[in-house]
């Protein structure tokens, strides 16, 4: 076939009804938290000292990162998805997160005695935060990689690990009311092999489904 | 053009479609000229990146410039067409002694690819995309032949050049 003939092909299909891929992106995160939401407050709900809690810096500390990290993340994604687009200053974003979480828990280093470290690392809910982290995670990974499959994402692989982060940081979101180990040295150990699994996921997945 | 041409402004989208073919055609030369030996013909990549540039123009960001836009997926294109060419130089003699007197043939505009792709369509695919291209058809004399409305033959030819996409997709693994 002569490409002149393929391109009359391409003109009369009919115009694009699509939305722009920004929409696309924007109705995935909102569907996405939704779902884990929906989740969240049906079957997980707020830890009981909730009123208390919110009046804490280090509970409150947590939503900073967790909320920075699926910022990032999404933000990145959706520039992944986009052929041509630069993404050096997104990925440079997912620093921040780190950094914050790096910082706190030098502060708590600083602030506490070496006898509580053992215990505020080891927590009492590390099993609740690798069950239910991927778990939540579970909706906004899936509205992710079906809004990524209506872009173009030239690295698959890449853009369903970040995608796995991005949902990672909606369902930390999540959980983060509900876990009552507040400490940087949880957080920091455990909120990650969390992540990592949901990354891991998406990784798979996007090499597998993110090819166009 | 291409912002008219989504606008649904069809002589807008022929005359970009047009404008960018030699672009494409001069990268995907100078592509091959760096792989000697990788066989195929430039123009496989020309057809397969229209495709998607076809099919992927909702991602085009308008407040951006296009260039950036058609580089990426042409240079994506380009690795899964040298991907696939890679694969095919391990498949037996006799295929390819088979396929030889074929290749002077695709000279010029004219590439080998789309057809084994389309070859690999469904009838009714393949009678919808040819009818459009070669025959230069419009929905509606498709329609007539077919006797399918024109919504169905639309909805048909949108699916069929996915389809026709997925091939190559398939056949780049």
């Amino acid at each position: 076939m002569r490409t002149e003939e393929l391109i009359n092909a391409l003109v009369t299909d009919e115009p694009s009804t699509r939305k722009r891929f920004d929409f696309i992106m924007a109705f995935a995160v909102a569907l996405g938290a939704l779902v884990a939401g929906s989740l969240f407050f049906v079957a997980i709900g707020f830890r009981p000292d909730i009123d208390q809690a919110v009046r804490s810096v280090p509970f409150l500390f947590k939503f900073v990162v967790t909320l920075s990290l699926a910022t990032a993340a999404i933000g990145l994604c959706s520039r992944l998805a986009r052929p041509g687009v630069p993404v050096k200053e997104w990925s440079y974003a997912l620093a921040i997160p780190v950094i914050l979480l790096a910082l706190a828990v030098l502060a708590e280093l600083m602030l506490t005695p070496p006898s509580t470290w053992a215990p505020s690392l080891i927590g009492s809910n590390s099993r609740f935060c690798l069950t239910l982290i991927p778990l939540l995670a579970i909706g906004p990974l899936a509205c992710l990689l079906l809004a990524l499959r209506q872009g173009a994402p030239t690295r698959p692989g890449l853009s369903g690990a970040v995608a796995g982060l991005a949902a990672s940081g909606i369902a930390a979101t999540f959980y983060a009311a509900n876990c009552t180990d507040d400490a940087p040295l949880f957080v920091a150990t455990w909120y990650p092999l969390a992540v990592a699994m949901v990354v891991a996921v998406g990784y798979a997945m996007g090499s597998l489904s993110l090819r166009w | 053009m291409l912002r008219g041409a989504i606008a649904g402004d069809a002589a807008a989208y022929h005359r970009f479609l047009g404008a960018v073919t030699p672009y494409l055609r001069a990268t995907a030369r100078r592509q091959f000229a760096r792989m000697p030996g990788t066989g195929g013909d430039p123009e496989d990549i020309v057809q397969e990146v229209l495709l998607a540039i076809h099919l992927k123009r909702h991602t085009w960001d308008q407040a951006r410039a296009i260039g950036p836009w058609i580089a990426a997926i042409t240079r994506n294109k380009a690795i899964d067409m040298l991907r696939r060419r890679g694969r095919q130089a391990e498949i037996p003699i006799e295929d390819v002694i088979e396929q030889l007197p074929a290749e002077p043939v695709s000279a010029g505009e004219e590439a080998r690819d789309v057809d084994r792709m389309l070859a690999m369509l469904n009838p009714r695919q393949r009678d919808i995309i040819r009818s459009v291209s070669v025959n230069g058809y419009s929905i509606r004399e498709v329609a007539d032949r077919l006797e399918m409305t024109e919504g169905a033959v639309r909805v048909a030819l949108h699916r069929a050049l996915k389809a026709l996409a997925a091939r190559y997709r398939s056949d780049a693994k």
